[in-house]
């Protein structure tokens, strides 16, 4: 039966799959920045920055969305969640100042490329640290080692070994790819200089490949590091149509990448990644935090739930359109690229 | 350093960082508006390059202020998790607002910031107004929340628990109108004369420059304006503190002795163990009159309370005298800003004023984090008033001394480099005169 928390809980996996879709890229930029090689190493930063620019300080509001709804629709998986696992989110969140403080810094910091290459490394470092330590509290919850008493909400737990273990650092590590294979494919679309758009090729195929790894190695952790998740991903009537589903999107985009259909690809990943988002999420569901707490036992009273889901209806209205007209500003696709890409698909095909 | 010291600190801390940003955030939107609809209307030059030069000193802000709040929304559950436990779906509907709010606020940052060249000149001065609806909205939402830790209403406790949740009663809760009232005009005021001073120092130097007379036009015109209002605001505010806080505003007036007909107290040197103040300068009736608008009336002082349920007195009473005084001392600049302007019927640029304006440059700051002291430090011991105790709320977590020593040294790391860019994006002002 859908009941207001499902409703609420829908939104935050929504959220978290557009989290992930855009600034999930915005850190897979930092990444491609941090390892930026080759004879075009400055012109992918300068790319790098420009996709990002305008658009990530909204992405980023993705990540305060889910958090407020976590603590008003599921207060005690909140307080659960930021004790049992204080020591990676503080250090995702030392992640999120130094990265946004240090892009904001060399946008305007003297334009030299000593002090541009010093902020460049902070930004990129902490585009690394963050997905990874996001990914391994989502992987810390959904393992099953953090135990609460629903009634007292008393946590047990050492701060440490709900985290630091094989499964959540894999699921860091998975995150981090998706990230950087979200970039690498979104960045194709951002030039239309040829040469830079096979970097971002090379790229995004190299974390295609490191997505498929790094997803069987998960899952292979998952039996021992997440138990009730594997059940739901190997056992469930739903599981095996769904991994062939979300296997044939994935190699459907390889081949899209591969073949360079750039326009196809930036469709294709973005499916690919929230098919991952939402088979864990179904795969954990009832749970919010296994093994203890679920969406109905931690649910604020349906007096909370109604209006904030009457403010969520408002603010799709209103913030639909505007985030919209934003992309359309910015990312409206450039013509050019266009016709550069189709340059070289039709030269591919003689 | 216990646990919950280093948890009060790191939140405290956080807080005062963010709250420079954050108030940036919401009022220069305002002096960019005013610039920009001045360009539209004139098409005067200067006016553009002025709402451009403020653009890019506050994304540096913005950009800081928009990380830091994401760790405060964080740190609630990090530290406080017990509070978050149990204040979280009350306070609910004031968070979801304000984040909705800061969306906007964030969605068309991005467009005012990046497209000056991209998109019609109206769509761009829009994008611009919802920058500021977005920023005053959502601080006035979070204020909201903070209110309700003062005055919680809108839920019962039966057998411990909480029940009858009614977000809507919790968010209209009795402090919300005047704190955001106060919080809001104050985020104005410090930032109209902080940008004020800094282009009054610039004018001292370079004193055609129209740009920085433009700047310094547009700038005190909104620092003045909001002086102005501002001692309404604190009124209505110390109004509800003396009904429903009683304890805080005897904190705030180092009032031990609950009377009638109480002494305001100006300076003063409160005695937490002798439970008196010494060396203060009364004014007699004064605190009943302004508390309540009648002379006589009855005062609750600190001795009502056990010791254990009195906030730190010295530091409530001191920040208390900071605010009042930083604010006095604005009121006067516009009010003389005003008066020079109206007499001499021209910008006033007299050397002696000029420099008055520069030493106010910090002053609407330092009155917000004194407020907040007051506000908050009063508050205590309790995260909610009567409710919970701080020392309840906090987390199990040990060893809270080192996030607390990491976030302090991020954020002093992080000041120093906002100034240096600060100091040379103004520096780098750009000289535009009168041909005539």
């Amino acid at each position: 039966m859908l009941t207001l928390e499902l409703c609420v809980a829908g939104v935050m996996l929504i959220s978290l799959v557009i989290y992930v879709l855009t600034g999930g890229a915005d850190f897979g930029g930092g990444i491609w920045d941090l390892f930026a090689t080759g004879p075009r190493t400055k012109a992918q930063r300068t790319l790098i920055i420009q996709a990002i620019a305008p658009i990530w300080e909204a992405n980023h509001v993705w990540l305060i969305v889910i958090v407020v709804l976590l603590f008003v629709a599921f207060p005690v998986a909140f307080a659960a969640i930021s004790t049992a696992l204080h020591i990676p989110l503080t250090l995702m969140l030392i992640g999120i100042v130094l990265r946004g403080s240090a892009f904001v810094f060399r946008t305007y910091d003297v334009q030299s490329d000593t002090t541009h290459r010093r902020w460049s490394r902070v930004f990129a470092i902490a585009s690394v640290i963050t997905p990874v330590m996001l990914g391994i509290t989502l992987g810390a919850v959904a393992s099953g080692t953090i135990h609460v008493d629903v009634k007292t909400r008393v946590v047990d737990t050492d701060f440490i070994s709900a985290w630091f273990a094989p499964f959540p650092f894999a699921i860091g590590f998975f995150t981090l790819t998706l990230c950087a294979l979200l970039a690498a494919v979104y960045l194709t679309l951002e030039t239309d200089d040829p040469e830079l758009q096979e970097d971002f090729r090379r790229r995004a195929l190299i974390s295609a490949v490191s997505v498929g790894a790094m997803a069987g190695l998960s899952f292979i952790l998952s039996a021992e590091g997440a138990p009730t998740i594997r059940r739901g991903l190997g056992n469930a009537p739903w599981s095996i149509p769904f991994h062939i589903l979300t296997g044939a999107v994935a190699l459907w985009a390889i081949w899209t990448i591969w073949s360079r259909q750039f326009r196809l690809a930036r469709l294709l990943v973005p499916i690919q990644v929230t098919l991952i988002v939402f088979g864990w999420g179904l795969a954990q569901y009832p749970y919010l935090v296994t093994p203890d707490l679920t969406f109905s036992n931690t649910a604020a009273p349906d007096t909370v739930l109604r209006p904030v889901l009457i403010v969520l209806s408002i603010g799709i209205v209103l913030l639909v359109p505007a985030f919209w007209y934003l992309y359309a500003v910015f990312k409206g696709t450039p013509r050019k690229t266009e016709a550069a890409a189709g340059r070289i698909d039709a030269s591919r095909k003689d | 350093m216990t646990d919950l010291l280093a948890a009060r600190a790191q939140m405290a801390m956080s807080l005062a960082f963010h709250i420079i940003f954050a108030v940036v955030g919401i009022a220069m939107p305002l002096l960019m508006v005013i610039a920009e609809g001045m360009w539209i209307k004139t098409r005067e030059e200067v006016y553009l390059t002025l709402a451009k030069q403020w653009a890019k000193g506050t994304a540096i802000m913005f950009a800081v202020g928009a990380v830091s709040g994401t760790v405060l929304s964080f740190e609630l559950g990090l530290l406080w998790p017990e509070f978050m436990a149990y204040a979280g779906p009350i306070i609910g509907m004031p968070f979801s607002l304000e984040g909705l709010a800061f969306f906007l606020e964030a969605i068309f940052l991005g467009l005012y910031l990046y497209g000056w060249e991209r998109i019609p000149k109206y769509a761009h001065w829009f994008a611009g107004m919802m920058v500021l609806l977005g920023g005053t909205l959502s601080g006035i939402f979070v204020v909201t929340a903070n209110a309700w830790m003062n005055t919680p209403t809108g839920f019962s406790i039966v057998n411990g628990e909480v029940t009858n949740v009614d977000p809507i009663a919790a968010m209209l809760n009795p402090s919300s109108f005047s704190q955001a009232l106060h919080m809001t005009i104050a985020a104005f005021l410090a930032v109209g004369f902080a940008v004020a001073g800094i282009h009054a120092y610039l004018l001292r130097r370079d004193p055609d420059n129209l740009f920085h007379r433009r700047a310094f036009a547009i700038a005190l015109s909104v620092g003045a304006v909001f002086a102005i209002l501002q001692p309404i605001s604190g009124d209505i505010s110390a109004k509800r503190v003396a009904k429903y806080q009683p304890i805080k505003l005897a904190a705030m007036e180092a009032q031990w002795e609950t009377e009638r007909g109480a002494p305001l107290r100006i300076g003063g040197i409160p005695d937490e163990d002798a439970e008196e103040t010494r060396y203060a300068l009364e004014i007699p009736k004064a605190l009943s009159f302004l508390a309540h608008f009648d002379f006589n009336a009855e005062i609750m002082g600190l001795k009502e309370v056990p010791r254990e349920d009195r906030p730190p007195v010295i530091i409530v009473h001191f920040a208390f005298q900071i605010m009042v005084a930083c604010g006095i001392v604005l009121i006067i600049a516009g009010l003389l800003g005003g008066w020079l302007a109206w007499k001499h019927k021209n910008l006033p640029t007299q050397s002696w004023y000029l420099r008055f304006i520069t030493l106010c440059t910090p002053l609407g700051f330092i009155a917000i984090e004194a407020g907040w002291t007051v506000t908050e430090v009063g508050r205590q011991p309790w995260v909610i008033y009567n409710i919970m105790r701080t020392s309840e709320a906090v987390t199990p977590m040990p060893n809270l001394v080192i996030p607390f020593v990491s976030f302090t040294v991020l954020y002093i790391f992080l000041s120093i480099i906002v100034f240096v860019l600060l100091r040379r994006h103004i520096f780098q002002s750009p000289r535009l005169y009168d041909t005539v």
